[in-house]
């Protein structure tokens, strides 16, 4: 499928830059790292997430050398940081390792919950944009917190659906909707993503992009279920700017009744 | 009589021994398998995907070959991995 096709020349401009896919792809979970290649291409993704740990020998930065191969732009998250003090660190060395200033700002509070924590969220979002970075402030969905966000300087806000890795979908739709309306910087749905078509309501409710990593990597057939999510997401942008129809209370005929024969 | 304990720094959470004049484009070409260049990229043209933490300071690529490692030094060396 070539790029007109994928996006109807609809891209996603995040920080100045233009990305023909709207679904940003997580590489978490994933069991091999053949598969991993697959699933990436199926999708059709041009940024994809990766988490900073230590080298170990023999790895080889393969997953690196993976996506610079394939040409996708690498978002590095700061997962497992429970402070504003880590995560900056963390970002520090990202930048230096993958010569990116992008960052997936995460600050959570808890392993049981894996939520963000406001507080810190906001401490290290303040830092982060001080010393040139590009935040992508994985926030809840929390409206208010959302645009305190974009506030401080977060070139994209991405509240959550549903918890990190519990596929529920996404739990608060009309709070999704609120942060869209109210954003001046582009709404990415991360977590909580199942399947396609919550990846399709999350465009219709007015996010500029999805991002998922389980919902694909732990899925029966993850290269299939990429392809399923490009779908869903093209399908629920379109759906999103064609302008739905009302929601009514009683039937309303498509076919005219003037002209109806007399049986 | 007691033996002189051998100079040793903490790598990526282990102990490492630690020989006279070792810099850190040492450790991240021992750890990485690659050749390292005097600016801190690999030799091999590839982009190497590498960070390192010297007693939690960033250290940046350009200086891996003048930071001559101290007994003592917790290092980290890391990499992007599968995640999120």
């Amino acid at each position: 499928m070539n790029i007109t096709m994928q996006t109807g020349g609809d891209s996603l401009v995040i920080d100045g830059v233009a990305l023909n896919s709207r679904l940003i792809m997580g590489t978490g979970g994933a069991p091999s790292l053949e598969g991993l290649g697959a699933a990436l291409l199926a999708s059709g993704t041009e940024l994809t997430t990766v988490a900073l740990r230590r080298h170990s020998a023999g790895a080889a930065g393969s997953l690196f050398e993976l996506l610079v191969d394939h040409g996708i732009r690498v978002l590095t998250n700061t997962a497992g940081c429970f402070t504003a003090r880590e995560a900056v660190m963390t970002a520090e060395l990202a930048r230096e390792a993958l010569e990116t200033d992008w960052v997936k700002l995460e600050v959570i509070a808890d392993e049981q919950t894996l939520l963000p924590d406001a507080v810190e969220l906001v401490d290290a979002t303040e830092q982060l944009v001080a010393r040139g970075f590009k935040v992508f402030a994985y926030t809840n969905d929390d409206p208010v917190l959302a645009l305190r966000l974009e506030h401080l300087g977060a070139v994209a806000v991405m509240p959550l659906g549903a918890p990190i890795g519990t596929g529920l979908g996404i739990l608060n739709p009309h709070n999704i909707e609120l942060i869209v309306a109210r954003a001046g910087v582009p709404v990415v749905l991360d977590a909580g993503i199942g399947t396609a078509s919550d990846a399709a309501l999350a465009m219709e409710l007015g996010c500029d992009a999805v991002l998922l990593a389980t919902a694909v990597t732990r899925a029966q057939d993850p290269a299939r279920m990429a392809e399923a999510f490009k779908h869903a997401v093209i399908a629920g942008r379109l759906a999103s700017q064609a302008g739905r129809i009302p929601k009514r209370e009683h039937a309303f005929a498509s076919s005219a009744m003037e002209g109806r024969p007399d049986l | 009589m007691t033996e002189t304990p051998l100079a040793a720094i903490s790598m990526n959470g282990s102990v490492r021994a630690l020989a006279p004049g070792e810099t850190i484009t040492d450790l991240v070409s021992e750890l990485t398998g690659r050749s390292i260049a005097a600016d801190g990229t690999s030799t091999d043209g590839r982009r190497l995907g590498v960070a390192v933490a010297r007693n939690a300071a960033v250290v940046p690529r350009s200086q891996w070959a003048s930071t001559t490692l101290t007994p003592g030094d917790d290092i980290e060396i890391v990499t992007a991995v599968q995640g999120g």
